[in-house]
């Protein structure tokens, strides 16, 4: 079991991807009508069997809405966000009023009271205009809010949920300097002192840590016990000793902020430990295989987007008295590239399915990822040579793609650790 | 006064997609093409929304006539802050043949039914740009009409109104009830948020016949032929004013 968790986090180097955790298969809890039949094809026989791309009415409207939002309130931003490496506020205050930062919180909380399915579909539609904006809906939605409504007390709830669907970011905190891949290995301590306990340590390559509001931070509480000492522990921004250090200067995903943590002496009291003392590794492996879903939307989408800007382009550019699209070697490429990214949405819809039907989905979330991450970069790198010079300037929107879609192969689990993990479950399905 | 409002939600093309004509001219292509709310319809939605949240009216009423796909554009409404939704159930020929003569018998049918103290509808439809219903229903029903509104405000039983004409802005009071359409300067359309798209699922829509409200959907008008405008033939220069004229002359027309 401690050989697992150490091999999957071996070669795992974490960007700016915080670690959440929830535990393993937890089931979806809010109620989804079967899927209809996509509402304007309303011709079609409603089979039991429906197409994976196939959504309920509330589903279509949210992805509608969302479109509509980043088209509007998002794209116009973009290429300023990256050039600046800073999230406009307006944005992150738009995020919030949609109701998008609190997809699965329950509305008494002031949440929306949707589903899993539909979180997968908003950090699809947010990542096709841009993908730092689509993180970080995707880490509030699959890690911070989830860790919350499935391990906090209901004081806790109370305090959190409401600020975190309504105006307050989180940011997780597990890697450090010294251990990305090899997460248990951290050095963080808290030490207990009566009711409370005493945080000494820093963190490393922190998302949203610049807006943040709320840190859920792993430290260990009795580093002789190795990583069954791992405990998550809730620190508020303004907590004295904590320091958020200045931000990395990223290739890409730049709009998102990445920054390293100090913690000096930092007093957190016990009633802020989320979940149980010593049981952090727990969340932490648990969380990784809803956030991968995540991810899987998250670079399904980039692929999309930077599609969706390019052929229209190849359709439009005429050379030797003709559509660049028309030339069979292109005709070739495209379809080639618009196959693997179907390819990326089936499995990607299908892993979200499958977890929200309550069966298992870890090997096919793996799957989602490599996939898709693998798909977004080969889309991004072909986009650019399609569009010629252009899609070499900063004009076009294509090379920020390009450049965003490189941390999808990296973050949340490396390719090469999606792949042993996946071989791993072929392993033991050739057991019986 | 029963402080219900009607508003009209026209179910349309999308204002992005480009548009073709059928192979046989008989109309625009629609199957498979995305449709929307009619922009000003959104407009209008706002305005009503708007003076409910200001307490100045109770509760917001979204009809629109069409067929089964016509409810998405309702569901729109609702989750913009509508409270129900009338749809009027029209399809197959019907609706290819349906204009604003009977949209506003129609509309006048459901206000006496509804007791509506006033119906919002957008100033046209997109489509077909007729900018009738509003006038006809007001006809109709023999109300008051304040049209291409870009200010609507309540004071007591009377609403106050700016109109966008051609020669600046008119101002005027009318009666209630009255028919208002909004024109573009009106408002801005707020976006559907996700939690209220989720509070939508649970209004309702009702659903009604043409012919349970009494009105013969026949259509007066019949369309003979649909095609594309004219392609844009290439201009000419003139040296002088007089050579303009005698250009003018030639094409006949002066």
């Amino acid at each position: 079991y401690i050989f697992l968790l150490l091999f999957v986090f071996q070669s795992f180097k974490q960007l700016s991807r915080p670690w959440g955790a929830c535990q393993a298969g937890w089931r979806s809890t809010s109620s989804r009508s079967v899927p209809d039949v996509a509402s304007h094809h309303p011709a079609e026989v409603v089979s039991s069997f429906p197409p994976l791309q196939t959504y309920t009415e509330e589903e279509g409207m949210m992805r509608e809405a969302v479109k509509k939002y980043a088209q509007e309130r998002i794209a116009p931003l973009v290429s300023q966000m990256d050039e600046n490496s800073q999230m406009d506020k307006e944005v992150i205050k738009s995020l919030f009023e949609q109701g998008l930062m609190g997809i699965e919180i329950d509305p008494e909380y002031g949440g929306t009271g949707s589903s899993f399915f539909t979180s997968i579909l908003v950090i699809e539609e947010l990542a096709k205009v841009d993908p730092s904006v689509a993180v970080l809906c995707d880490i509030q939605n699959t890690l911070i809010n989830t860790l919350f409504v499935k391990l906090g007390t209901p004081a806790q709830k109370e305090k959190y949920l409401n600020r975190l669907s309504t105006d307050m970011i989180g940011s997780f905190c597990l890697s450090e300097a010294e251990s990305g891949s090899d997460a248990f290995a951290l050095k963080t301590r808290a030490e207990k002192h009566k009711d409370y306990y005493v945080i000494n340590g820093s963190k490393m390559w922190i998302s949203n840590a610049e807006h943040a509001g709320v840190f859920l931070v792993m430290a260990n509480v009795d580093l002789s016990a190795g990583y069954r000492g791992i405990t998550c522990f809730i620190v508020d921004r303004d907590t004295e000793g904590l320091e958020i250090g200045k931000k990395e200067n990223k290739l890409g995903l730049r709009a998102s902020s990445t920054c390293p943590l100090n913690f000096d002496n930092v007093k957190v009291p016990e009633k802020n430990i989320l979940g149980e003392i010593g049981h952090g590794y727990k969340y932490a492996i648990g969380m990784l295989n809803e956030g991968r879903i995540g991810i899987a939307a998250q670079m399904l989408g980039l692929a999309q987007g930077c599609f969706d800007h390019t052929v229209p382009y190849t359709r439009q550019r005429v050379q030797f008295g003709k559509r660049i699209f028309d030339f069979q070697g292109m005709q070739h490429q495209i379809a080639h590239v618009a196959t693997q990214i179907e390819a990326a949405r089936l499995l990607t819809y299908n892993a979200a399915r499958l977890k929200e039907a309550g069966r298992t989905f870890i090997k096919e979330a793996c799957m989602a990822k490599y996939f898709s991450a693998e798909v977004a970069t080969l889309t991004t790198s072909k986009c650019i040579e399609w569009m010629g010079g252009v899609g070499f300037t900063k004009d076009y929107p294509i090379e920020k793609y390009y450049r965003d879609c490189k941390i999808g192969t990296i973050y949340e689990g490396t390719t090469n650790i999606q792949l042993s993990t996946m071989a791993k479950f072929i392993d033991k399905e050739y057991n019986v | 006064m029963s402080g219900r409002v009607l508003v009209g939600v026209k179910r349309v093309i999308d204002y992005a997609v480009k548009i073709r004509v059928k192979p046989d001219n008989t109309g625009v292509v629609t199957d498979g093409v995305k449709h929307s709310m009619n922009p000003f319809c959104e407009i209008a939605v706002e305005e009503a929304v708007k003076l409910k949240e200001k307490k100045l009216i109770k509760e917001v009423v979204a009809v629109s006539c069409g067929p089964q796909q016509s409810q998405e554009t309702i569901r729109t409404a609702l989750a913009m802050g509508a409270d129900r939704g009338i749809h009027v159930d029209v399809s197959g020929k019907d609706y290819e043949n349906l204009g604003p003569l009977q949209v506003s018998k129609i509309l006048a049918a459901l206000a006496k039914q509804e007791d509506a103290q006033l119906i919002l509808l957008g100033k046209q439809a997109i489509d077909d740009d007729c900018n009738q219903t509003g006038q006809m229903t007001a006809a109709l029903l023999d109300w008051p009409q304040g049209t291409f509104a870009s200010e609507v405000s309540l004071e007591g039983d009377k609403i106050n109104l700016v109109r966008e004409i051609d020669g600046g802005l008119e101002h005027i009071k009318i009666n209630t009830p009255a028919v208002i359409t909004a024109d573009l300067r009106l408002n801005t359309p707020r976006y559907a948020t996700l939690p209220n798209i989720m509070k939508a699922k649970k209004k309702k829509i009702a659903t009604v016949k043409p012919a349970d409200l009494g009105v013969d959907v026949t259509s007066r008008l019949e369309v003979l032929k649909v095609e594309e405008p004219p392609q844009r033939q290439a201009g000419m220069k003139v040296e002088t004013v007089e050579d303009l004229v005698v250009k003018l002359k030639e094409a006949g027309r002066v």
